[in-house]
């Protein structure tokens, strides 16, 4: 147990000085600037945006400076901001299939109306470090084609004529919110992704690939991938129709998985879902693998692997809960480690004694 | 041209372009505002599978303003993100285009070239994703 302490003040404020300094480096080069970052290191930032829960590309920005691109320390610090910020409202649910689409592709289905998009893209790539980036070079602005994408309608929805795939469908339910009440288990779906969606990308990613490794397996299929520009659109009192904002960058995972089936249904793919801030595929991929493996219980399967047990996944799965209880081993524990020191002090004197009193009886009886 | 549809284009115009293209209609009024602007956040909602019940997803930066003109005419904005000046922008033409003496030259010179660029940069954007658009062959085991 923590017990609290006083002090340590000049210490402390040299060694945030020092930390500073580090984080400047070199005073003959030239200064990092946020706009950098968020234009620069852009997958970073949206990692941090996504783990933190809250979209803002220059305040993630900032915290990536601040934290000398150490991202969990990032994700702290924008999540503690978002504290400070009143909520003003809430949107109307995210209308994927209206995104602008940058990248687009399907694994299950080769032909889709509008086609396989890759988008900007580290796929395909040989993974080769590139020198040239040592040197500065000019970098080519990206190709473009004559015509615009034609229309790229949400593959699970179209291609299903046969009703193949299970249909999800909006009971009207008002979802739990965890920032307002914290979440108790078992969680329905909607706090689940509520919760995977601030999920470290690591911890998710390490779990998903458990399932596919046979922990829980559920063969999966990526059945969309969808990244791009959305529109936002929130209620407002005296308006009779929703008001625009601006726009976001999402990703969205849709997975497509093992049949499952009752005496009362026919059976159907089932399917795992992954939604998350910016441009974060690795993570909604995860993400929708371990949706999929929390749905074990309602689908009727056998609970055998971590990733389908809810409680353990879910409450292990936040980074800034995760490093907070961790890295709390460092705050003095003197007190408490001075109290363990004399139990065993104690302990040892005891087993010392009886050690003494059994050697005395062992002689005692051999000279008999 | 609606206040809904005015709104959209405005907080999906980048303030400083904003700004220009307001100064250059010269419509010069003076206001004050009634609240705000202020940030505070707006907690996005998705759809399970995309069709499904909403969940929350998290929260993103939002800035709203409401001002008054001189006569008394109300105005309000709200854009994405922490830009005050860019919500009262917003505010104050939306004041401004509830007289109908400004409303004609503000969706003429200001909202409808707005959106049409907003539409080129969309289009372009468009062009470049389909440059990336591939078609995969199914190979036959063996070949």
């Amino acid at each position: 147990m923590y017990v609290a302490v006083k002090g340590g003040e000049k210490a402390i404020a040299n060694a945030h000085r020092w930390q500073a300094d580090r984080r400047r480096g070199d005073r003959r080069r030239p200064e990092l600037e946020v706009s950098q970052l968020t234009r620069q290191l852009p997958l970073a930032v949206d990692r941090v945006m996504a783990e933190a829960s809250l979209y803002d590309p220059e305040l993630a920005g900032l915290a990536l400076k601040q934290a000398s691109g150490d991202l969990i320390e990032a994700v702290f610090l924008l999540r503690a901001y978002r504290t400070t910020l009143p909520r003003l409202a809430v949107t109307v649910p995210l209308q994927t299939d209206a995104m602008q689409i940058e990248r687009r592709i399907s694994a299950t289905y080769k032909d889709i109306p509008g086609g396989q998009i890759l988008g900007p893209t580290y796929d395909y790539t040989h993974r080769l470090l590139d020198f040239l980036l040592l040197a500065e070079g000019e970098t080519p602005g990206p190709e473009r084609s004559d015509r615009p994408l034609d229309p790229c309608p949400q593959v699970l929805e179209l291609l299903d004529a046969e009703g193949l795939v299970e249909r999800e469908r909006d009971d009207g339910s008002e979802p739990v919110d965890i920032t307002q009440e914290p979440p108790g288990f078992p969680a329905d779906r909607a706090t689940r992704l509520q919760m995977l969606a601030r999920g470290d990308e690591g911890y998710l990613l390490a779990l998903g690939y458990s399932t596919q490794r046979g922990y829980g397996r559920n063969h999966p299929f990526a059945g969309e991938i969808r990244q791009g520009p959305v529109e936002i659109e929130i209620e407002v009192e005296g308006y009779d129709a929703p008001v625009c904002i601006g726009e976001i960058v999402i990703s969205e995972c849709q997975m497509v998985n093992q049949f499952s089936g009752s005496r009362e249904e026919a059976p159907c793919f089932t399917r795992g879902y992954g939604l998350a801030f910016g441009r974060n595929e690795r993570k909604t991929m995860a993400m929708a693998l371990v949706d999929r493996a929390l749905r074990a219980g309602e689908l009727g399967e056998p609970i055998e692997g971590p990733a389908q047990q809810m409680e353990f996944v879910l409450a292990h799965a936040d980074s800034v809960e995760a490093s907070g209880f961790v890295s709390h081993l460092k705050l003095p524990h003197y007190v408490d480690f001075q109290a363990e020191l004399e139990l065993l002090r104690r302990l040892r004197r005891e087993h010392a004694e009886r050690q003494a009193a059994t050697t005395s009886t062992d002689s005692g009886e051999a000279r008999a | 041209m609606t206040q809904i549809q005015r709104q959209r284009v405005l907080a999906l115009t980048p303030r400083e372009h904003l700004e220009t293209l307001w100064d250059a209609l010269g419509i010069r009024v003076d206001y004050r505002p009634t609240r705000g602007p202020e940030t505070g956040m707006a907690m996005v909602r998705g759809r399970i599978g995309g069709t499904g019940r909403t969940f929350n997803l998290g929260e993103m930066t939002l800035t709203r303003a409401s001002i008054v003109l001189i006569d008394g005419t109300p105005g309000d904005g709200w854009v994405r993100g922490r830009d005050k000046s860019h919500a009262e922008l917003i505010a104050l033409v939306d004041a401004c285009a509830r007289h109908e003496h400004w409303q004609r030259r503000i969706d003429a010179e200001l909202i409808a070239p707005l959106a049409d660029e907003l539409a080129e940069r969309r289009e372009a954007a468009s062009r470049t994703a389909a440059s990336t658009r591939v078609d995969f062959f199914t190979m036959v085991r063996g070949e």
